[in-house]
């Protein structure tokens, strides 16, 4: 017969026995709150079609995160925000008009294939919205590279246009052939090129999330306030863009920053924790390495733009960085 | 004598809820002694003391009843007059099983009047060798009460060929909830200071930092009161609230800016020699009125408890008689900690006994505790930028989830503190710290394992 | 097209002359027996003889350094095996499996607290002694059964059990227990005491409702002292395997219920 246990245990663990109540649900409801600024400046400028790409991205993810883990007999994990974070990103990286069923197979693919199929959350070596969005980009190449105009309620007869990285593109080559085109840092005249305050402003075509800067930047200094994230990767990130630019010649430094996905690339997809190094010396070798690689892209490659895949490019490394810039303990002999 | 600012500041660190207002500015009480008192044999660092009674035997206040085991070993003496009913193994509150006494301190031996007279004959520090000296805190069974419980005259006699340059003061107590140090320091600061006396001639005049964190004011005042007249190079440093302040590396290194090397490099490598400030004022009431270590300050504090104390609780003292003392629990706690909430321990029972290195004892209700969780690792860094030896605790903790203990040993995991501020920022709940004591304690018993094995291979 | 053929025989005729004088000259010498030795070990690279899988040992046999017979997984015929090709006697050996000395399930024994950490006995053992009331009892939280390289240990009831059948008795379960509860038993042996609390009677009753109290009853049923089929630690009975009992009625008469006869759970069961 089993003896009396009290009524009451204690409860047993190591310590600590207290915590900082950081949880994973909170820094996802911080990213969220930091992606409200460019995704109202989004919708501002593209209307009702970005409201229904973004609808239609957070809830095929929301859904499929929830049937994946039903699928492999596993908690859910809906309560942690992230599947909502990754629709929303995908959404903010899509251009507004993309047909509703697109966005639909790019959010199953980020879900499903790009972050449960590894494990789920802490698991996946690519960030899920940019490997969906290349993968967009890949399969429906048409829809993914046309351009709403903002406010192209107002110009029926052109509703779409190219990106400003498209004229940046032949700036490059213009610059190779006859180096007198005049650059600098914000002489935006050149090239048929929109002014440096509609790039902050937004006032662009490109993908929902993507054509604010001022928004995006908003939202980062939150993050950085929060402390959800560290300067580092999107310090580094960006000024490689901004000095390679000045180097390399071809448009404006700082439109080549304001523009296409570089800001919100620095600030919120290199960021992502999980495909990301950890220590801060890995995070400035990141940084770097997202920007040259990027800009390598856009002025020699096939795409205008290069910032998703040079942000994934460096995700497949990023374990190689983290074993390299391992940390020295305090007091290591040397 | 001055008071400075630290002016070295450790990367990492974390900033817990202190919750000190509980029992903070609580003057020390001194609790009778209880019915029964459970007297460990293992209540510092190193080998267990050698039991000396038997079942039967009466035993004086100060006697001793266990015998020092080994170079790193104290003895043990009874607190209080009393009867062995018997000698059990006990658990411990770090969760180990050791030999304890089982004084019935009701029962009197016939005839015999308790005497008033001192257990030891006082010393004149003065006058008496460095020898002397020595000899009486290892009879009074001294050793460190920060929490580590090493025994504090071998610390005191650097081996050949080291000085001790610095003494340093730990007043840090950057525990949450703990005042037991503070209150020491603001009611005894003129008992620490003829410590620090003592311990000054023992170590040959070496330079004296007393590590203080700004949050504790009033012990700043008093020390500096105290030690007012002192001579030599003996500065109070106030440091930031940070935790771990109090960890012995990191305090050597915000007092005189010095780093102590990986393991096995102790501090009288680099010269420092840190003793916590009850131990301090310990050596003073052992040399100068011959009083043994048979009692210690203990918070009792937490919201589960009517009202938190700072208590002068005789060494053996049972958790439940402490609680009792403090009128009782106000909720069913949820968790009992003995120490702190970030390095402390936590008990199943309150039949549990204080040691020497029982800084406080928490009851917290189901409001303060948290649980762990196994939740993924999203390798977001916070662990890093906390760890004050500056490991990657993220990477251990994973290899360790996956039984790769070799990959942790190889990412200094020895270096460990055990500190916690991993895990109390965690924002996935995971056992960090544990795993961490985790591998440490694989890589000790395989270390063990082959030194026995080469000892056995040597014996053939 | 021709110099594309050429070029690729004449790569393959210059890598294939390197082999064969790096075969002829660079050969590492070894002792052919070491491969036979190989081929006689089961292959299981357990571990268990304590060289570095059965290679390692193979190589220990074959230079004479290691004794025959270590290799649990094997058994008798394997160490004949090696015996014939190394040229010496066999050793007769018994095989053994691990016993795991508890029976006080969650059902049966008493829990002092909910722990909440790491699932892991070592580490649980660490915190506050581990959440059993009995601190000699098996927790449960399955550091043998990861350890164990056949899979042969699962954790029913917050108890570990071995699988006889699959158990090659490498003994890693004996060395990651913390309470230090499982033994190498010979596989003959079918009358077991499941427990290893060595406290009075009163003590253990407190903890656990199957806990021996040593009250010498196996002992005396077993034809008393002078059969030494039992020996004592504290009050805690202990079958002797040098001389098992093999009257089963004893176990049914044991007051505690901490006997057994043949406790090893069978996967499928």
């Amino acid at each position: 017969m089993k003896p009396k246990e009290t009524a009451e245990h204690y409860i047993l663990s190591s310590s600590p026995h207290t915590h900082s109540n950081a949880s994973v649900r909170r820094i996802m409801l911080d990213v969220i709150v930091a992606l409200l600024p460019t995704t109202a400046a989004g919708v501002y400028f593209f209307g009702m079609p970005a409201v229904w790409t973004i609808a239609t991205c957070v809830a095929t993810c929301i859904v499929t995160e929830a049937l994946c883990r039903l699928a492999m007999k596993r908690e859910s994990t809906i309560g942690d925000l992230s599947a909502v974070v990754t629709g929303l990103l995908l959404a903010l990286n899509l251009p507004a008009g993309i047909p509703l069923w697109m966005a639909v197979a790019g959010s199953v693919f980020a879900i499903g294939i790009c972050k449960q199929v590894f494990g789920g959350l802490g698991m996946n070596p690519f960030n899920p919205a940019l490997a969906a969005r290349a993968f967009m980009l890949i399969s429906f190449t048409g829809p993914m590279t046309t351009w709403l105009k903002p406010f192209w309620w107002r110009t029926p007869e052109a509703m779409t246009t190219a990106t400003p990285l498209a004229s940046m593109k032949t700036l490059f080559a213009a610059e190779t052939t006859a180096s007198a085109s005049p650059h600098g840092l914000c002489s935006a005249a050149t090239g048929g090129l929109p002014a440096i305050w509609d790039m902050a402003v937004g006032n662009i075509p490109g993908c929902i999330g993507e054509v604010s800067a001022i928004a995006i930047a908003i939202g980062a200094a939150y993050l950085l306030w929060r402390k959800v994230i560290t300067w580092h990767i999107p310090a580094a990130f960006l000024m490689t863009v901004f000095v390679y630019s000045l180097v390399a010649g071809g448009a404006p430094a700082m439109a080549q920053v304001l523009t296409g996905g570089v800001m919100i690339g620095a600030c919120f997809m290199a960021t992502d924790y999980v495909t990301s190094p950890i220590t801060a010396r890995g995070k400035l070798v990141f940084g770097f390495g997202c920007g040259l690689i990027c800009m390598l892209i856009r002025q020699f490659g096939g795409y205008p733009e290069g910032c998703s895949f040079a942000i994934l490019i460096m995700n497949s490394v990023c374990p190689l960085i983290n074993r390299w810039t391992q940390p020295k303990p305090f007091g290591a002999r040397k | 004598m001055k008071t400075v600012k630290s002016s070295f500041k450790f990367r990492g660190g974390v900033h817990p809820d202190y919750n000190k207002e509980l029992a903070r500015g609580k003057a020390i009480e001194k609790m009778p002694v209880p019915a029964e008192l459970v007297v460990s044999m293992s209540q510092h660092l190193g080998a267990p003391a050698k039991c000396m009674v038997k079942p039967g035997d009466f035993v004086a206040r100060g006697q001793v009843i266990g015998e020092k085991n080994g170079f790193i070993s104290v003895c043990v003496r009874a607190p209080a007059d009393g009867k062995v009913k018997a000698i059990e193994k006990r658990l411990g509150p770090a969760g180990g099983m050791a030999d304890a006494v089982i004084l019935d301190t009701t029962a009197k031996p016939d005839g015999e009047a308790a005497t008033a007279a001192p257990i030891l004959p006082p010393l004149d520090w003065r006058a008496a060798s460095r020898e002397e000296l020595l000899k009486r805190v290892e009879d009074a069974g001294i050793c460190g009460m920060g929490g580590a419980g090493f025994p504090t005259a071998v610390k005191l006699n650097p081996p050949p060929g080291k000085r001790c340059e610095y003494l340093i003061l730990n007043g840090a107590e950057c525990e949450p909830y703990l005042c037991a140090d503070h209150q020491v320091m603001v009611e005894r600061a003129d008992r620490i200071r003829l410590g620090v006396d003592i311990m000054r001639k023992v170590l040959g005049q070496p330079a004296v930092r007393i590590a203080v964190e700004a949050n504790k004011p009033d012990a700043v005042a008093a020390l500096e009161k105290a030690f007012a007249d002192i001579e030599g190079n003996v500065e109070i440093v106030v440091l930031p609230v940070m935790y771990p302040q109090g960890s012995e590396k990191h305090q050597i290194f915000a007092t005189v800016g010095r780093v102590v090397p990986e393991p096995p490099a102790l501090p009288i490598d680099v010269g420092c020699v840190v003793e916590n400030v009850g131990t301090v004022a310990a050596i003073a009431d052992a040399v100068e009125l011959g009083e043994p270590l048979l009692s210690r300050v203990t918070t009792v504090s937490g919201d589960a408890v009517v009202e938190p104390k700072n208590i002068l609780a005789p060494c053996g003292t049972k958790y439940a008689d402490l609680v009792a003392f403090c009128g009782g629990e106000k909720v069913p706690p949820a968790k009992v900690i003995s120490g702190g909430t970030m390095m402390g321990f936590a008990v199943s029972t309150l039949e549990i006994a204080t040691t020497r290195t029982t800084s406080g004892l928490l009851l917290l209700s189901s409001k303060r505790v948290f649980q762990y969780a196994s939740g993924a690792c999203i390798n977001c860094g916070r662990c890093l930028r906390a760890c004050p030896m500056r490991l990657n605790p993220a990477f251990i903790s994973k290899v360790v989830d996956a039984n790769d203990v070799k990959a942790a040993e190889d990412a200094h995991v020895m270096d460990c503190i055990e500190c916690g501020a991993c895990s109390f920022g965690c924002p996935a709940y995971r056992t960090i710290t544990q795993s961490c004591r985790r591998a440490k304690a694989s890589i000790r018993a395989r270390i063990a394992a082959e030194k026995a094995k080469a000892a056995a291979a040597a014996g053939k | 097209m021709t110099i594309a053929v050429l070029i690729i025989a004449g790569i393959g005729l210059v890598a294939a002359a390197a082999l064969a004088v790096a075969d002829r000259y660079l050969a590492v010498k070894e002792d052919p027996r070491i491969g036979l030795v190989t081929a006689a070990l089961p292959g299981a690279n357990c571990g268990g003889c304590g060289f570095p899988g059965c290679d390692g040992y193979a190589r220990a046999l074959v230079a004479g350094t290691a004794p025959n017979g270590a290799c649990a997984a094997g058994g008798e015929a394997c160490a004949a095996a090696v015996a014939k090709i190394l040229g010496v006697a066999a050793v007769a050996t018994e095989r053994r499996v691990a016993l795991v000395k508890c029976c006080g399930t969650r059902s049966e024994a008493i829990r002092v607290g909910d722990y909440n950490g790491i699932c892991d006995c070592g580490v649980a053992a660490m915190t506050a002694g581990g959440d059993k009331g009995c601190t000699y009892g098996c927790l449960g939280y399955g550091a043998c059964a990861n350890v164990c390289p056949k899979g042969a240990i699962s954790i029913h009831d917050g108890l570990a059990k071995v699988d006889k059948r699959l158990c090659i008795g490498c003994g890693k379960c004996v060395a990651v227990c913390p309470k230090k509860l499982i033994e190498l038993v010979p596989a003959s042996a079918t009358i077991h005491v499941l427990c290893n609390n060595p406290d009075k009677g009163p003590a253990v009753r407190k903890v656990c409702g199957v806990g021996c109290m040593g009250c010498h009853l196996c002992e005396k049923n077993s034809g008393g002292k002078d059969a030494n089929h039992f020996t004592f630690n504290g009050f805690l009975a202990k079958v002797n395997y040098e001389n098992p009992p093999d009257d089963e009625q004893i176990v049914a008469k044991c007051p505690a219920k901490c006997m057994s006869v043949d406790p090893h759970f069978e996967s499928g069961h």
